[in-house]
């Protein structure tokens, strides 16, 4: 087996005094796709903004292509090939739609995404290109925020609850387009509360719970009592 | 047609306003500070450029030549090393560092400048005027008003035709998302404060060009560009300019009721628009 894109060894995380992630180990390979799910609370966002460099962890709790990146910068390590589509989308509301695109665009990567082949995978973005980012709808919004994250053409793409407030039938376009965005060899993580989405598009799922992994497999033999195990911590 | 004459040396007198006002302005924005030292960092231009006019035997303009990239460079230092480190969830740090700041400038100056009021030689500059029908306008006023418009549209260029203004756009709007798309927070505050201090420097030398300066003067240089960011609406270039011109038709015009009353007209407008629209006339963001 190749040595993982990403792994995490014993990773803690904490907000100030308050302990979120309690020595999570989690190992992601190259081109896969990992469902991280849990339920409110149990530390899944606090992974993604850990990996990702918002919060600073220990060095070498959090290894990137074998570099320890757990204490690195945000903007370092979305330069070194590791972008976020943010819980909530989080556009820029002072920035146009191609605006904000353009920013994603910034680290200067090389590789197949950029402004026409983003406007390609979501025609609706080219004709609303120069409108604000927030005049758009919500899916059309989450378009953007996952198109901003291509820009930078990362190695590693960490999805923050893609489906959140948004109606199941652009759910199911955004999930639809997903074979594509992760086709090209990317990596990716998906943070979500629909269980059974998270499942259908993933190899390999995570369940956390109160902070720890209480639950790893492939997603498509773990049986609905071991979920709902992991998910509520009965017994 | 003395209150014609009032109006449009008021407005010209805006346009310096405006200059004290746009640095203001451009850090606020980005990254929500409030630089109380700003009125003497405007002074310690007006200084640079005495001692480059007085050592090199230079026009004072041509001084802005090195005073601008000095100041520039100063800002983004400033930055970076201090200021940066006082940026946070809390607004009162940035407060009070920066009001220290404008302590140790001020003393800075009174040391090696003295208290003595200092002028800044611009030679036939300073008196040279052009008739327009009964006005006389002055070519100094003209060409700081030139000047303050010429910034203006440079900055608001920067900010929305270029790729360092969407980084300043997207750092303003959400610091932690910036970061997300590659964006050194510190790099980028560092590079407005250098932009701001720049815009400093040409206001500073024109000031000193224009009056007669010492080092307590910069407090009240503060207070214009507060009244002229405030009045225009925060966020808002263009904005800026309205407000620094609507503050110096106020002084003139209020001076040309009664010369005790100049400053405090101008004080009064400021009031009256912050009560009537607390966000100023042209909001494009709040607070």
């Amino acid at each position: 087996m190749p040595d993982p894109i990403l792994a995490l060894h014993g990773l803690d995380a904490f907000y100030g005094d308050f302990q979120a992630l309690y020595g999570v180990d989690m190992t992601v390979e190259e081109g896969e796709i990992l469902a991280i799910i849990g339920a409110n609370g149990a530390g899944k966002t606090t992974l993604l903004r850990s990996i990702s460099g918002l919060i600073r962890n220990a060095p070498e709790q959090i290894l990137y292509r074998g570099e320890a990146i757990g204490a690195g910068r945000p903007d370092v390590i979305a330069t070194a090939g590791i972008a976020m589509v943010p819980e909530g989308r989080q556009l820029f509301p002072s920035l146009s739609v191609e605006e904000n695109l353009m920013i994603g665009g910034r680290t200067g990567r090389a590789g197949p995404w950029n402004l026409s082949s983003i406007y390609k995978l979501f025609p609706i973005l080219d004709e609303r290109r120069h409108q604000a980012s927030t005049s758009l709808s919500g899916g059309q919004q989450q378009m953007v925020a996952i198109g901003r994250a291509l820009m930078s053409n990362p190695d590693i793409i960490l999805f923050d609850e893609i489906s959140l407030g948004l109606a199941p039938v652009i759910i199911k376009d955004i999930y639809a387009a997903l074979p594509n965005i992760v086709g090209a060899g990317m990596t990716a993580l998906i943070v979500e509360q629909d269980i059974s989405k998270a499942l259908s598009v993933s190899a390999r799922v995570y369940c956390l719970q109160e902070g720890r992994v209480s639950l790893e497999g492939r997603s498509q033999q773990v049986s609905r009592e071991e979920i709902s195990r992991a998910y509520f911590g009965a017994s | 047609m003395e209150w014609v004459n009032a109006v449009v040396q008021g407005t010209l007198l805006g346009g310096l306003y405006a200059l004290f006002a746009a640095g203001l302005s451009l850090i606020f924005g980005v990254m929500r500070l409030v630089n109380i030292a700003h009125g003497d960092l405007i002074v310690l231009s007006a200084y640079l450029g005495l001692t480059t006019t007085v050592a090199l035997g230079v026009h004072p303009l041509l001084a802005l030549v090195l005073v601008l990239p000095v100041m520039a460079l100063f800002g983004y230092v400033l930055q970076r090393v201090l200021l940066n480190q006082t940026l946070g969830q809390d607004i009162l740090p940035p407060l009070l560092v920066t009001f220290g700041l404008s302590v140790i400038i001020q003393n800075a100056l009174l040391e090696t400048y003295t208290a003595d009021p200092q002028k800044m030689d611009a030679g036939a500059l300073e008196t040279a005027s052009v008739s327009v029908g009964p006005l006389a306008l002055g070519v100094l006023p003209l060409l700081t008003f030139g000047i303050a418009i010429v910034v203006i549209a440079g900055l608001q260029f920067i900010f929305y035709r270029t790729a360092l203004g969407r980084a300043f756009r997207a750092t303003s709007d959400n610091q932690e998302v910036a970061q997300l798309m590659g964006l050194n927070k510190a790099h980028i505050f560092g590079l407005a404060m250098a932009l701001a201090l720049a815009v400093t420097a040409i206001a500073g030398v024109l000031l000193g060009i224009r009056t007669s300066f010492d080092p307590s003067i910069g407090g009240a240089r503060l207070i214009f560009g507060f009244e002229a960011v405030i009045i225009g609406g925060l966020g808002n270039l263009w904005g800026t300019l309205i407000g620094g011109i609507l503050l110096g038709v106020s002084q003139t015009v209020g001076a040309a009721i009664s010369p005790g009353f100049q400053l405090l007209a101008g004080h009064i407008t400021f009031l009256v628009i912050l009560a009537l629209r607390p966000n100023g006339l042209f909001p494009r963001i709040s607070g």
